[in-house]
């Protein structure tokens, strides 16, 4: 397992809003976390990247994370895409890119890499000196993406990518984080109200309601479960 | 018509000092959303360190360069250790620590200095002179005050750490993400800012000569010169500050006399804070309820 | 409440009582601190109340002073009428700088009262204004002597005495006025302003009206000591008035407590005692002492003396 949590808890002053959580993300598989507005699924990936007060165990590659600070687990090597995208607004496209690969001793790498970036998103090379404020929202996604992958990351959490875009852009995305899987080996985890683009995508999916896991499994087994083609998929 | 051109040379040169010290706050400003009370008094330390080592017998620009050495090393641990623990504090705990740090270094330089006024040398040399217009420390001045922005401008667009450091300012959360120890780049901030000050300082001394209230009017002319700028953006306290030197001295030499000069500071800020307070070059903010 | 009522007593008239009891020179003294208190009562109304900050309150503090200096001087008015002129020159001082004021937020408002304060000695100093200020030498006052009718009634107070219970009065006055104020509808305007200024304005309370009064109220309050420290001191000079002064009165409420009425006494005896203590060591060393001691309320008693005294008392009150 690349990624563990033990009771997890976690909460935004006197608000607790995880409750005790425990899941796991597999080496090379891309899991998914469904569930509806408010039941924690931002909270989770923010509690992993200690971004919020956390108690509980997580472990990455067998080692303890919690109570590490969010730069050092970002140096551990998972890349965390923000609900928001947390673009640097004032930096241009470009530079927000090679802040990806801040923490990278290997010089040429980076170059590579940067290159490589620039061919998954060919929008983003035209507007490389553009100020990234000035990117619409699928662009400043594809740019949140690549940033992320800039760091070589062994784990990438994905905090809502389709938010805001357009359907036709949604689909190229999660294609795109479909091959980065298989080219770039990263393993994934996913939050998405868009349960059925996320179970699509995914292998393992969790559901998780007002702070709790309910449900675990397959995607395929979440996708054929009843009561989650009732309230998450719509049919 | 020779004594305007005079003014607006002279000016030009305290204008460079203002531009340094005022970029000293707006770095810090853009950090940490906090003006630094203290950065007057830290630069006016620093050039009574300077003064040591000269006096000691050190040649000018070694003294120089050590003096902004240990600034450098000051700031930082300024930042660590007095300034984090109030990092998040409410204004007034903030300003009130800054205004400590202000008057523990005021102090502390007369308790070991005393106050009794004391020349600083100028590295230039008089045979300097650039025809009638220009002496030779107001070329000087002028030409370490760009030197000096101009390194300054090439270390934050062209190094991976001047790109981590503006990016900690701007967006500290996103910073981490990345990896950034957004802490450090806070105390470097700090570091850098002490370093400007040094150098504002030293070039000021000999025209001010020192005592440990001398950066009191410059502080008060980098403030102006930062607002009207733009408190959150260099560029325009660099340029603010050029104006504010030749306003003063314009405005001194031919309009309301030199007994006025730290009322038209005060004028300056107010009027900036009430007509514009974003300055020229700044962003206007928005506050979200 | 009632325990209240009897500390205020035996305060009182241990305040009645000291000048009997120690030299003139500490009556002086105690005369001072009872200056600085209303001083600090005032700028406490201001930043410990209405959240806004002020670094450049000796100013206002110069203001009172120098008018209760010129009307003695040069309008021949007698002492205890400029007091009150004093308080109503600085109320319009304070009320005008705070209309443009009140578009500023904490920072920026420090900064412009923090050149205030630097500006103030130059303003002061000002050739045009010399006829009046005096210059640099600045004015000199007489120091006045106890009312006739206290000494035909068989009181003989010294003027120091005298000007000690004059400014005792005064202080009472002002004490009374201020907690009056502050605990009804104004005191929780304030408070209500300082902490969600747009809730506040929702609600109903007029935010523009109410902060400019609050920069005239405190403006006054400091305006009243500073002419009644004009009289004890004898003289008015303008490097006095420097920002120093302004800094000492922040050191006053950081140390003795802001949003704190009993607070502005705790911090007077500080700022008026600790620098005659700190002079013995070295002439710099009484800043170098109020510096350290800032920083450290800051960190360690942010409620400052007024805040563990609150605290003493509660912890032994519950069971």
């Amino acid at each position: 397992m690349l990624l563990e949590a033990k009771s997890l808890r976690a909460g935004y002053g006197e608000t607790q809003v995880l409750h005790g959580m425990d899941f796991a993300i597999a080496q090379g598989s891309i899991t998914a976390l469904l569930g509806a507005n408010g039941a924690g699924k931002t909270t989770t990936l923010r509690a992993l990247c200690a971004m919020v007060k956390t108690s509980g165990e997580i472990r990455f590659e067998g080692n303890r994370i919690d109570g590490r600070a969010t730069e050092d687990i970002a140096r551990l090597g998972v890349a965390h895409v923000p609900d928001g995208r947390g673009t640097f607004l004032h930096l241009s496209a470009e530079e927000n890119l090679r802040l990806g690969a801040y923490t990278r001793k290997d010089r040429a790498a980076v170059e590579d890499d940067l290159e490589r970036m620039l061919g998954y998103f060919p929008v983003l090379r035209e507007r490389r000196r553009q100020q990234a404020g000035t990117l619409s929202g699928g662009e400043q996604q594809m740019l949140a993406v690549s940033r992320a992958l800039m760091l070589r990351p062994k784990l990438m959490l994905l905090d809502e990518p389709s938010f805001g875009l357009a359907p036709r852009l949604v689909h190229e995305l999660f294609g795109i984080l479909r091959d980065i899987r298989s080219r770039e080996k990263v393993s994934m985890m996913l939050v998405e109200q868009n349960a059925a683009l996320a179970l699509e995508l995914a292998d393992q999916a969790y559901l998780i309601e007002t702070g709790r896991i309910v449900m675990a499994g397959t995607a395929e087994a979440l996708k054929r479960d009843d009561s989650i083609r009732k309230s998450y998929l719509g049919y | 018509m020779e004594a305007l051109i005079h003014q607006v040379v002279a000016g030009l040169a305290t204008g460079g000092i203002y531009a340094s010290l005022a970029l000293a706050l707006v770095m810090i400003y853009q950090a940490t959303h906090l003006v630094n009370f203290a950065q007057g008094e830290m630069a006016m330390f620093s050039t009574y360190l300077a003064w040591t080592l000269i006096d000691a017998g050190m040649p000018y620009w070694a003294a120089f360069a050590l003096t902004i050495g240990i600034s450098f090393l000051m700031g930082i641990l300024i930042e660590r250790i007095v300034i984090r623990p109030v990092e998040n504090a409410p204004v007034l705990a903030v300003v009130t620590v800054f205004i400590g740090l202000l008057v523990i270094l005021n102090s502390v330089a007369g308790w070991i200095y005393t106050y009794t006024i004391k020349s600083f040398p100028s590295p230039f040399p008089p045979g300097m002179a650039l025809g009638r217009f220009m002496s030779p420390h107001e070329v000087g001045a002028i030409g370490v005050t760009l030197l000096v922005l101009a390194a300054l401008w090439v270390f934050f667009r062209f190094t991976p750490l001047g790109l981590a450091m503006r990016a900690a300012a701007q967006n500290p959360a996103s910073s981490r993400l990345v990896g950034i120890r957004v802490g450090w780049m806070l105390a470097l901030g700090w570091g850098l800012a002490a370093a400007i000050g040094a150098v504002a300082g030293m070039m000021v001394a000999p025209i001010v000569y020192l005592d440990p209230n001398m950066m009191a009017g410059v502080l008060l002319y980098a403030f102006a010169a930062a607002l009207l700028g733009g408190i959150d953006s260099p560029m325009g306290a660099v340029i603010g500050g050029f104006v504010v030197g030749v306003l003063e001295n314009l405005l001194g030499a031919f309009v309301i006399g030199n007994e006025l000069k730290l009322s038209m500071a005060l004028v300056l800020i107010i009027g900036v804070l009430l007509v514009r307070p974003s300055g020229f070059f700044g962003k206007v903010h928005v506050t979200r309820v | 409440m009632n325990r209240k009522i009897f500390l205020i007593i035996i305060l009182l008239l241990i305040a009645g009582g000291l000048p009997f009891l120690v030299s003139n020179y500490r009556t002086f003294q105690l005369t001072l601190v009872l200056v600085y208190a209303i001083a600090l009562l005032g700028l406490n109304i201001l930043t410990g109340y209405s959240g806004q900050i002020s670094l450049g309150h000796g100013a206002f503090y110069a203001l009172g002073a120098y008018v209760a200096a010129i009307l003695m001087d040069k309008a021949g008015m007698p002492y205890w009428a400029t007091v009150p002129v004093a308080g109503a020159a600085c109320f319009a001082a304070g009320f005008l700088f705070g209309l443009p004021a009140l578009r500023l937020e904490g920072l920026y408002l420090a900064l412009a009262t923090f050149a205030l304060g630097v500006a103030m000695p130059q303003l002061l100093k000002y050739p045009l204004l010399e006829k009046w200020t005096g210059g640099v030498q600045g004015i000199v006052i007489q120091k006045p002597d106890a009312p006739a009718l206290l000494t035909a009634a068989g009181i003989p107070l010294n003027p120091d005495r005298w000007l000690y219970f004059f400014t005792l009065a005064v202080a009472l006055v002002m004490f009374l006025l201020a907690w009056n104020l502050l605990r009804g509808r104004v005191g929780r305007a304030l408070v209500a302003i300082r902490e969600q200024h747009v809730a506040a304005e929702a609600m109903g309370v007029n935010g523009a009206l109410y902060k400019s009064a609050a920069f005239g109220v405190s403006a006054m309050f400091t305006g009243v000591a500073g002419a009644l420290g004009a009289i004890a001191v004898q003289f008015v000079a303008p490097d006095s008035f420097n920002i120093f002064l302004s800094i000492t009165f922040l050191v006053g409420i950081v140390v003795g407590g802001l949003a704190s009425i009993p607070g502005a006494l705790y911090g007077a005896l500080f700022i008026q005692f600790v620098p005659n203590l700190a002079d013995e060591i070295s002439k710099a060393a009484p800043w170098a002492i109020f510096g350290v001691f800032m920083i450290g309320f800051v960190y360690l008693m942010p409620t400052g003396v007024a805040g563990a005294v609150r605290l003493l008392t509660a912890r032994r009150r519950s069971p």
